[in-house]
Formats: structure tokens, sequence, C-alpha cells
């Protein structure tokens, strides 16, 4: 299961920031990949979608919300605990 | 080239149904918004909204009527009834060709949209009611506006998302200014507050879900209202010579495109539709007392406004008052520019100023004066409404006391 999250968070970051999945490590930050504020909401759209979960991030205050984009093995991590709670709450 | 008088406003929007009543809670520092009621909110992540209240279409249209009119339709026309019945204006005769309609809106009839495409897809039928063209089309509401005056004029429809009715209003200007018309009724409206409309607003994740609090640190995104604002353009000697009473004068007006990014705003493009409102005034910037801020409470819109007017007004800029009326009515999208003239209009003429309400933390990067919470007396000789769109379409007023 975290294997597979990992994999598919990385390749929807990966897709958003037009590299391939091996170029995108969990040390990257978004900014470094070149993803600018509108291809994170894209990506945080895509991570819903995909994991049928629901990320709390409001696009004005990114660094300080509950949802860590500081890099990608953050955004990995915070997906797996949404996935977690969201799984139990259902 | 012939000066500009507004001569006649009218108004719908949360604070209240007519000018008086949203002059009034401009000054009490009212808030509009509150949780929003319409089908399916509970679907919804957004649930607040400066939503007209007590709405009654059945009051101010008849059944035909009501078949024909969106609801920016139903708020255009109140609010131009109003402006035109306070400019005392008749527009019998020859003075109907010499009059037009210029507004602005960004989507049109949302709400037209959203029902029928309900009917079509979630119930199924595959019938829809004949006059659903004629009622969604965004220049449906300046239509029933010549129509229902009888303005024979140019008339059209301005649609530059949150610019719409500053650019629909620097039209008008320019139209008067240059001979083309003598009388043009000009301004916006919105209603996109229902499911559809907040649904796709919910996407950009940039709306705040407890309240609008404009240049205060812990401001956390926009909230989007509905209603509309009407002006009556008129040229100023056609004004003087009828002896009507003078709202305030247009002075100047700049349209920028920053040509950069579809959603960011940029300092440059902002700062430039300043500028260039006051040199198309040939007023100084030391001249401006007072600012209507775009203000939308985004973190991205109000430090970028705030760099900009210190950009355009230097050591002016700790000297001269910004508020944002959204924080009270909050974004009328595509008639906001139309709602936050009447701010504009009671500084000059009433020397009140209205507040941004909801401010509670200084932002170092908003370290203007915002008129945190409470109205304020000034005279203010010069004021400046700043309208900065999506698409990086920028349009900025100036207007001068009479």
């Amino acid at each position: 299961m975290t294997q597979d999250v990992r994999d598919r968070v990385i390749a929807i970051i990966a897709e958003q920031a037009v590299l391939e999945p091996a170029d995108v490590g969990p040390e990257s930050t978004l900014e470094e990949l070149g993803i600018d504020s509108l291809g994170v909401v894209e990506a945080v759209f895509a991570i819903e979608e995909a994991f049928d979960i629901s990320v709390p991030f409001n696009a004005n205050n990114p660094e300080t919300g509950e949802f860590d984009i500081s890099s990608v093995g953050a955004i990995v991590a915070a997906v797996e605990r949404l996935i977690a709670e969201q799984r139990d709450r259902g | 080239m012939r000066r500009v008088a507004i001569t006649g406003a009218g108004t719908v929007n949360a604070l209240a149904q007519d000018v008086p009543g949203t002059l009034a809670a401009f000054r009490d520092g009212r808030c509009g918004i509150g949780p929003l009621d319409f089908r399916d909110v509970d679907r919804l992540a957004i649930r607040i909204g400066a939503q007209v209240r007590d709405w009654d279409a059945e009051a101010h249209f008849n059944r035909q009527e009501l078949a024909l009119f969106d609801r920016f339709t139903q708020f255009t026309l109140l609010a131009a009834r109003e402006a035109i019945a306070r400019s005392g204006l008749d527009f019998s005769g020859d003075a109907g060709d010499r009059a037009g309609v210029v507004l602005g809106t960004a989507a049109g009839g949302v709400n037209t949209w959203d029902e029928n495409y309900r009917t079509v897809y979630e119930d199924g039928k595959n019938r829809v009611h004949p006059f659903v063209v004629p009622k969604l089309m965004n220049n449906a509401a300046a239509s029933h506006v010549s129509m229902e005056f009888g303005l024979r004029g140019p008339g059209f429809t301005v649609a530059t998302a949150c610019a719409s009715s500053n650019h629909a209003m620097g039209q008008a200007f320019h139209m008067i200014r240059a001979g083309m018309c003598d009388v043009v009724i000009a301004g916006g409206s919105e209603a996109m507050l229902c499911f559809g409309g907040i649904k796709a607003w919910e996407g950009l994740r940039v709306m705040s879900r407890d309240a609008c609090r404009p240049f205060s640190a812990n401001r956390n995104g926009m909230v989007q209202g509905e209603g509309a604002g009407v002006f009556v353009f008129e040229a100023y000697d056609h004004a003087r010579a009828r002896g009507a009473d003078i709202l305030a004068e247009i002075r100047g007006f700049a349209m920028t495109s920053d040509a950069a990014d579809i959603v960011m705003p940029s300092r440059q493009g902002a700062a430039r539709a300043m500028r260039g409102a006051l040199a198309d005034a040939r007023l100084p910037v030391e001249s401006v007392g007072y600012i209507n801020a775009h203000g939308t409470g985004t973190a991205a819109n109000d430090k970028t406004e705030c760099a900009a007017v210190a950009e355009v007004f230097g050591h002016h800029a700790d000297a001269l008052m910004i508020s944002s009326t959204k924080s009270m009515h909050g974004h009328l999208i595509g008639g906001t520019g139309a709602v936050e003239l009447l701010a504009c209009i009671m500084a000059l003429r009433d020397g009140v100023i209205a507040p941004t309400i909801g401010y509670q933390e200084a932002d170092p990067e908003c370290a203007l004066d915002v008129v945190p919470n409470e109205a304020r007396e000034a005279r203010v000789e010069v004021a400046l409404s700043n309208a900065f769109a999506f698409g990086g379409f920028n349009a900025v007023l100036a207007l001068s006391r009479v």
C-alpha cells in the first residue's frame, strides 16, 4: 500500500513537472521541480481523484496549511495520513 | 473632449437593495457575508457568501418577465431603475437615440445554466424552457435595460472577469467624452451563487471557508457575493444644463494587460493601470485621498496590490487611505467594480471612507492605511477604483468631487 501510494503520488507530481518519475525524489520540493501555484492546485486535484480523498489545501497559505507540501516526501506522508483518516471515517 | 458626470446610482447587493441602505452599511461597517442558502449547498466545501437575502422577484417583475430574466438581469434592472429615477432623466423622444448602455458581467445567467443542466443531466428530461438562451446570454441584462428605458444608442456587454464593470464604466466614460452619447447607463452585475457556480470556484482553492479579511495577515481567501451596481454617466454640460445633482465626476480611466499569467496578478500591470488613470485625468498622485482597492482577501492579490500602490504613490502611499469593501459585500466578480464605485462616491460626496472590516492582524506586506474596521470621516478630492481580473486585465477609474 505505502509503496503504491508513494509511486502514484510521484507519478502525479512527475506528470505535472513534465519529468520522469525516476527524476522525482522524496527530498525534491515542488519549486525545484518547476511546479507553480496553478500546478500545485492541479496536482492536489489529481491526488484527490486518484485516492478518493479530500485534501485540506488552501492556495492562500500553502506553507502554513494542514496539508504539508514542503517536499514530495511530505506530500506522500500527508496523503497516507489522509487515506487512513478518511478510511476510518467512511 | 467633454467632461463626464455621474448623475444617478442604483444597487442590489447583500448589504441592501438600494444605495442609501448600502451606504449606511458601509458607514456602519456591516458584514453581508453569511451561510449560503441554495440547493445542494451541503455538497460544497465552501458554504459562505454574500447572498442577496429576501429577494422578492415577484414584487418587481411579472410572470412573463420572470420567464426571461435570470437573477443577474433582475438585479441589474432593479439597480437601473433606482439609478435612472435618481438622475431624473427621461429618454422619450430623441433623447433615447443619444443614450446607451454598457454593462459588465463575468458569467451572465449562471443560475439559468445550472438549473437547466440539472433538468437534462440530473433529472434526465429531454426538454427545457424555450427561453433558456435569451435568459442566460451575457448581454441579456444590458438588452433589457435598453428595452425598459428606450435607450436606442450603443449597447453591449463587457466580460473581463473581475474587472468587467470597471471596463464597462470605462467604455461608457470614453463614449460620452468622445461625443458618441450624451448618457450611458453603466455598471455591472453577477449572480453565480448557486451549486455549479461555487463548485467551479472551489476548484481553484482560493476561497475562504470562514471570512473575507482583506489586508489582514490571517486572511485566507476571497468570499463571493452577488448583485448589481448601475450608474447614470452623463455629459457634464448636459447634466449642468438641466440642473442635475452631480454625484461625482469621472476624470480618467486606464486599462492594462499583464500579459503574464492567467490567474496570478502582476504588480507592474496594476501599477501601470493606476498611473495611467491619473495621467488620463491629468491629476498628480498627491491629489488622491482614497483608493477603493481590488482587495480580494487572497494572499496573492493583497500583497501585489499594496506593492503596486507603494510603487505608484511613493511617500504619498502612507498619506492616502485604501480600503476593500469586499469584506462587507463579498466579491461580486463581474459586478464588483460597480458596487465598489459607491464607496468612492461616498468618500467624495459625503466625506465618509468605507472601512475594511474583518481586519485582525497587521501584515508587513500590506503596510498601508487600510481604514481597518471602522468608517472614517475625511475630505477627499480624488478617488481611484481598482479592478484587477483573472486573465491579467486591469481597469482603474479616477473620480473627483464636484
